[in-house]
């Protein structure tokens, strides 16, 4: 590929310009940036982040969204903790898994059969497994698991964090679905074209289901996690990480009217999200400023965006 | 028959009830184990004193605060006890339970407007004051400091933070290095202090201004290696926090006492309704072991 070849192809992919650029602003502003055990810890940061944004990908390409991301996460938090108390690791964390699936698959089915509009649905799912999970703890933390839980969140295999380990694992296994699996392309059909597809014979209920399935179950996994980094599962775990993830992802290129967008696209936006958190407190600005600043680079992003 | 004693016992029931009083208790949040603690310590002391009590939680928004109060005016409670989301945006409700003739009593955060016949807290300042105290005896008065701050705006990031501050200067050996928020929220304290430490490879001394933070703080701190060389003070005395100071991982947590608080605030209206007034700061402890 010649010089103009690689230029064109990066104007498809702007989050990852915006990257460069964010990472060489920080660079030149403070000389504890550029290491390699900061920038071990910004991907050990996004790495929760990101997997949300990964399964907020497929549900906003397939013309969705999903709010209820953060409170699936805390009530898979909240309940594996309580199994963890018990004493089973491997029990703790498929009932994570389960319980963000299962709020997941009911999403889609709301969505799916009910015909109602997921952002309607996903709001009021928030509201019910906030109160479910505030229930359950008593708003009280569930703190102290066993040592082999906490590897999940601690460990490192050849200085790589598990957590970054398995955000890559998780954004290989999204990436493929994304571009050659049926359920793939049917998502970007559906949300390029809910009608058409169906009409073209795509069960698209059925593949609504699994798509918001799996982004409960991104959501528990990122959930296990954060527990696990943290030693403890919090009733406010989660709040506004739906904004969160749905900034990564349309910063990295998706439309939230649906049938655009891309995995890799995402990574890079959460890691914007990321690395602007941890510039903004490397530098030591002033918290009343940081928001902002984050605001105007999504609005600067999808500006250019627009461009192309 | 069944229907006649069905009957008497509902009428008994309320004549009982026109004995006691009955108290509202506006809560700003119940996502929060200091508030859940404070509504322990007020059921508590209403059960021991026969009061029935009505618990809003206004889940840290303003504007549900108001309708939670209004509600309990429609009811026509004989008291009202207001933890306020917000000093300011509470005045409107305050003034509203005024013109209705009911009795306010503020916990924790003050009302900037209206009538309120007692305030109950514990004096934030202070405590901010007291953390800094302890980390310029625990480092000799020489070191590098970080603060973790709470949300921007909230009255008790405000006060701790101006406590802590004030007194700090006191000691020109004490260098306050970085000062960065972590929303009152544990996985935040985590990641800001991660961040905090690459920024900063030498910090002495951090002080939370909540205990959520200073444990978020002390899982970074764990994760670099450095748990026992850098002084954690946190704020509030959670039951996590008081377990992180036996440990041994957290150096001192500032002790609010959120059970007496809401205990005090039911007796403080109960004489209230009975007699009548006065302001009533609950002491702070700073624990240690």
């Amino acid at each position: 590929m010649n010089w103009k070849g690689i230029l064109k192809k990066l104007k498809e992919y702007p989050a990852i310009v915006g990257f460069v650029g964010i990472v060489i602003f920080f660079a030149f502003l403070s000389d504890r940036f550029l290491t390699l055990s900061n920038f071990i810890n910004v991907f050990r940061q996004v790495s929760i982040q990101a997997i949300i944004a990964f399964g907020m990908t497929l549900v906003i390409i397939s013309g969705g969204i999903d709010l209820s991301v953060g409170s699936v996460f805390a009530l898979s938090a909240v309940v594996m903790a309580s199994v963890l108390k018990g004493g089973s690791v491997l029990l703790g964390v498929l009932v994570a898994l389960l319980v963000g699936a299962l709020l997941g698959s009911i999403n889609g089915v709301i969505v799916a059969k009910g015909k109602i509009q997921p952002f309607i649905v996903t709001l009021a799912t928030m509201a019910i497994a906030r109160s479910l999970t505030l229930v359950f703890t008593q708003g009280m933390p569930i703190t102290g698991f066993p040592s082999s839980f906490r590897y999940i969140g601690r460990g490192d295999i050849l200085g790589i964090p598990v957590p970054v380990i398995i955000m890559f694992g998780i954004f290989a296994i999204i990436f493929y679905i994304s571009m050659f699996t049926k359920l793939g392309l049917y998502t970007y059909a559906i949300g390029g074209n809910e009608t058409a597809a169906k009409l073209s014979g795509v069960k698209v209920d059925k593949y609504k289901i699994i798509i918001y399935m799996l982004s409960g179950l991104l959501s528990a996994i990122a959930a296990i996690i954060l527990t696990a980094r943290l030693n403890s599962a919090q009733p406010t775990f989660g709040t506004g990480y739906e904004l969160d993830a749905i900034a990564a992802v349309v910063l990295g290129g998706a439309s939230l009217a649906g049938g655009k967008g891309t995995v890799i696209g995402t990574l890079f936006g959460a890691l914007i999200m990321g690395i602007l958190n941890n510039g903004l407190n490397l530098l030591n600005v002033s918290p009343f400023y940081q928001q902002a600043v984050k605001g105007i680079v999504i609005l600067i992003a999808v500006l250019i965006e627009r461009e192309n | 028959m069944k229907r006649f004693i069905f009957v008497m016992l509902v009428l008994l029931g309320f004549a009982f009830t026109a004995f006691s009083y009955t108290i509202g208790l506006s809560l700003s949040t119940l996502n929060n184990p200091f508030f859940v603690t404070l509504r322990d310590g007020a059921i508590d002391k209403a059960k021991e004193l026969g009061i029935d009590l009505i618990v809003v939680d206004a889940q840290d928004k303003p504007s549900k605060q108001l309708n939670d109060i209004e509600d309990l005016i429609q009811q026509k409670v004989d008291l009202i006890i207001v933890n306020p989301t917000d000093s300011d945006a509470i005045v409107a409700a305050v003034e509203e339970a005024n013109k209705a003739g009911i009795p306010v009593i503020t916990v924790d955060r003050g009302s900037n407007g209206g009538k309120v016949v007692a305030h109950i807290a514990s004096d934030n300042v202070l405590g901010g004051a007291m953390a800094a105290k302890f980390i310029a005896e625990k480092l000799n008065g020489k070191g590098k400091v970080v603060e973790l701050v709470g949300i921007p705006g909230t009255s008790a990031a405000r006060d701790r933070g101006k406590g802590f501050e004030t007194e700090l200067q006191k000691y020109p050996g004490l260098e306050l290095v970085a000062k960065q928020t972590a929303n009152f929220n544990r996985a935040e304290g985590l990641t800001v202090m991660e961040n905090l430490l690459e920024a900063y490879p030498d910090i002495d001394a951090v002080f939370a201004q909540n205990d959520e933070m200073a444990l978020g703080a002390i899982e970074a701190i764990k994760a670099a290696g450095k748990l026992g060389k850098i002084i954690v003070v946190g704020f509030d005395a959670i039951p996590d926090a008081i377990e992180a100071v036996k440990k041994g991982e957290m150096a001192a947590t500032i002790a609010q006492q959120p059970f007496l608080m809401g205990q005090l605030a039911v007796q403080k209206a109960y004489e209230y309704l009975e007699t009548h007034t006065i302001y009533i700061p609950v002491e702070l402890q700073l624990v240690t072991q």
